[in-house]
């Protein structure tokens, strides 16, 4: 991936997304200006239904934008890229395929040889502690132990934006805590620059760098706080009284909204 | 292995519970003192079978082999048939109405037709069991295909996968087990239709042989012939679910 620095990895200009047309139609998301600059982890929090899930479908090509401009290293992105990695609330791994083979499933799709696709694999596998579950089927797993393995799926293309819709909701508070302070190490140690959905404050505090807070639909951005906690983080970083005050700030601004 | 006992149970009791019908069957026969032509007792179906081996095997080859082949054309046809009607909105538009309109023919009144057109041979057979098996199979492919969730064709087109590959790495695998459903549903079916396509007209098979000894009040090969249906029916799909089980060998 070319590296001119001055264009951010994504950048979304009165960005809007209305869904369907006429009397059905539902205003998902209203304008979004947003830039993410290079190696920065967005978390973006907001009540449910405020087009979320949108914003990031539309961050990966996968949705047409109704209104607004997007644009990926400068470019204007007109569908999916290999060069955006993204992780669901699933895990959506193949029954039918190993853990491998789930892995390197984009990397066969892309055309590239089997050999180091697997080794990478294998790599990335066991960085998320995965190395003894290769060859089993994702049925054979744990939920936190397949979300890992799709977090594994989406590095294999060695994506320069990653981009993930709460992928620790359907897991249980432990397994949570322990998985996003693991992905939080990862993203560090691996420079990636990333755009993280959730509908959990402490979450988006522990792991961005920015979280952006959004109103109840159609979706808008109402503020971007900047998180300046010390990294690497851990369960202590919880602790903090600068984690409350953020947490608290964040709160306030999510409330006021319902009262409107 | 703590649950083998158990599964041993589970393949017995079926089994013993068959055995109590039969035993309870000869028993009401002899107790009532039922003549043979109107229910003969399950040990005079066995002597009979017995004395017409010969013949009760070579017409049970001959509905064994319309069914088998009439299946077989019925996947061979229905599935590329699905993945255009699947894939295809123009071809859907235009051929589904067709079939719908054609599955909702009653086959049995079309084997007369059927057998004036095509002669007694096994021709008119296969063609009924054609009919009557292609559309459980169609329908389930179609719904198949198209039963992939959302997120994972998202996942497929966030890698950029083609067509193609949506179609052979997602869509494909994900309706094998729905593939088979309609399998099986298709082969109870085409034992049925091949046993009607016979009692039309035909000079073998075992719908023949039913129909024959009947008229001639030869009750206890009736009910042999029956029993042997039966028989292969169950057997075609447990071969179909055998082939289910090596072919699917994940859960959703
Ligand atoms: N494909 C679609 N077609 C029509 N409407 C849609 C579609 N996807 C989403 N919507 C609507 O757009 C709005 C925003 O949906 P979205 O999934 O983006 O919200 P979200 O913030 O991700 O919600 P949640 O927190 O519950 O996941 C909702 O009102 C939803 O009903
Ligand atoms: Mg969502």
């Amino acid at each position: 991936m070319q590296t001119d620095g001055a264009s951010p990895v994504l950048s979304m200009a009165g960005l809007g997304k209305t869904y369907g047309q006429g009397r059905g139609a539902v205003e998902a998301l209203g304008a979004i200006d947003l830039e993410i600059r290079r190696g920065e982890f967005v978390s973006v929090v907001g009540p449910s239904g405020c087009g979320k899930s949108t914003l990031l479908k539309l961050a990966g090509g996968l949705e047409a934008p109704s209104r607004g401009t997007i644009a990926r290293e400068g470019r204007p992105l007109d569908g999916p890229t290999r060069q955006t990695g993204i992780i669901f609330q699933e895990h959506v791994l193949f029954p039918w395929l190993s853990i491998l083979e789930n892995v390197t499933m984009p990397a066969e799709v892309a055309g590239h040889p089997a050999g180091p696709a697997r080794a990478r694999a294998l790599e990335l596998l066991a960085m998320a502690g995965l190395a003894d579950f290769a060859g089993h089927r994702p049925a054979q797993l744990s939920g936190g132990m397949k979300q890992r393995a799709a977090f594994c799926r989406a590095l294999i293309a060695d994506p320069g934006l990653l981009l993930m819709d709460e992928p620790f909701g359907a897991l249980d508070a432990l397994t949570r805590e322990e998985l996003s302070l693991d992905l939080s190490r990862m993203w560090q140690d691996l420079g990636r620059t990333a755009l993280l959905i959730t509908h959990d404050i402490e979450e988006a505090i522990l792991l961005g760098d920015r979280v952006l807070v959004m109103s109840p639909r159609p979706g808008r951005i109402l503020a971007d706080i900047p998180v300046p906690l010390p990294r690497p983080r851990s369960v202590e970083t919880a602790a903090l009284p600068e984690f409350h005050a953020l947490k608290q700030q964040i709160r306030s601004i999510i409330f006021s909204q319902r009262s409107i | 292995m703590t649950d083998t006992p158990a599964r041993w149970r589970a393949r017995l009791e079926p089994l013993a519970i068959f055995a109590a019908l039969f035993l309870l069957w000869e028993l009401a026969v002899r107790w009532f003192a039922l003549p043979s032509w109107l229910l003969p007792a399950p040990s005079e179906i066995l002597a009979t079978a017995r004395d017409w081996a010969p013949e009760l095997a070579a017409n049970a080859l001959v509905t064994l082999r319309e069914t088998v082949t009439g299946f077989a054309l019925a996947v061979a046809i229905s599935v590329p048939l699905a993945v255009l009607i699947a894939f295809t909105r123009v071809l859907r538009r235009v051929l589904y109405p067709i079939l719908l309109g054609l599955q909702s023919v009653p086959k049995v009144a079309l084997a007369p037709l059927v057998t004036l057109w095509l002669g007694v041979g096994e021709a008119p057979k296969v063609v009924i069991v054609v009919l009557v098996c292609f559309f459980p199979v169609l329908v389930n492919m179609i719904a198949g295909l198209e039963a992939a969730p959302r997120n994972m064709v998202d996942l497929m087109r966030s890698v950029e996968a083609s067509r193609w590959q949506v179609f052979r790495r997602l869509r494909l695998p994900f309706a094998l087990p729905h593939i088979f459903t309609g399998c099986k549903v298709a082969v109870t079916f085409a034992v049925i239709g091949s046993v009607i396509a016979e009692f039309v007209a035909a000079q073998s098979g075992l719908g023949y042989l039913i129909l024959m000894s009947t008229s001639q009040s030869l009750t206890p090969l009736a009910f042999a012939a029956i029993l042997l249906l039966t028989l292969m029916s169950v057997l075609l799909f447990y071969l179909i679910e055998w082939a289910e089980r090596r072919a699917v060998t994940w859960h959703m």
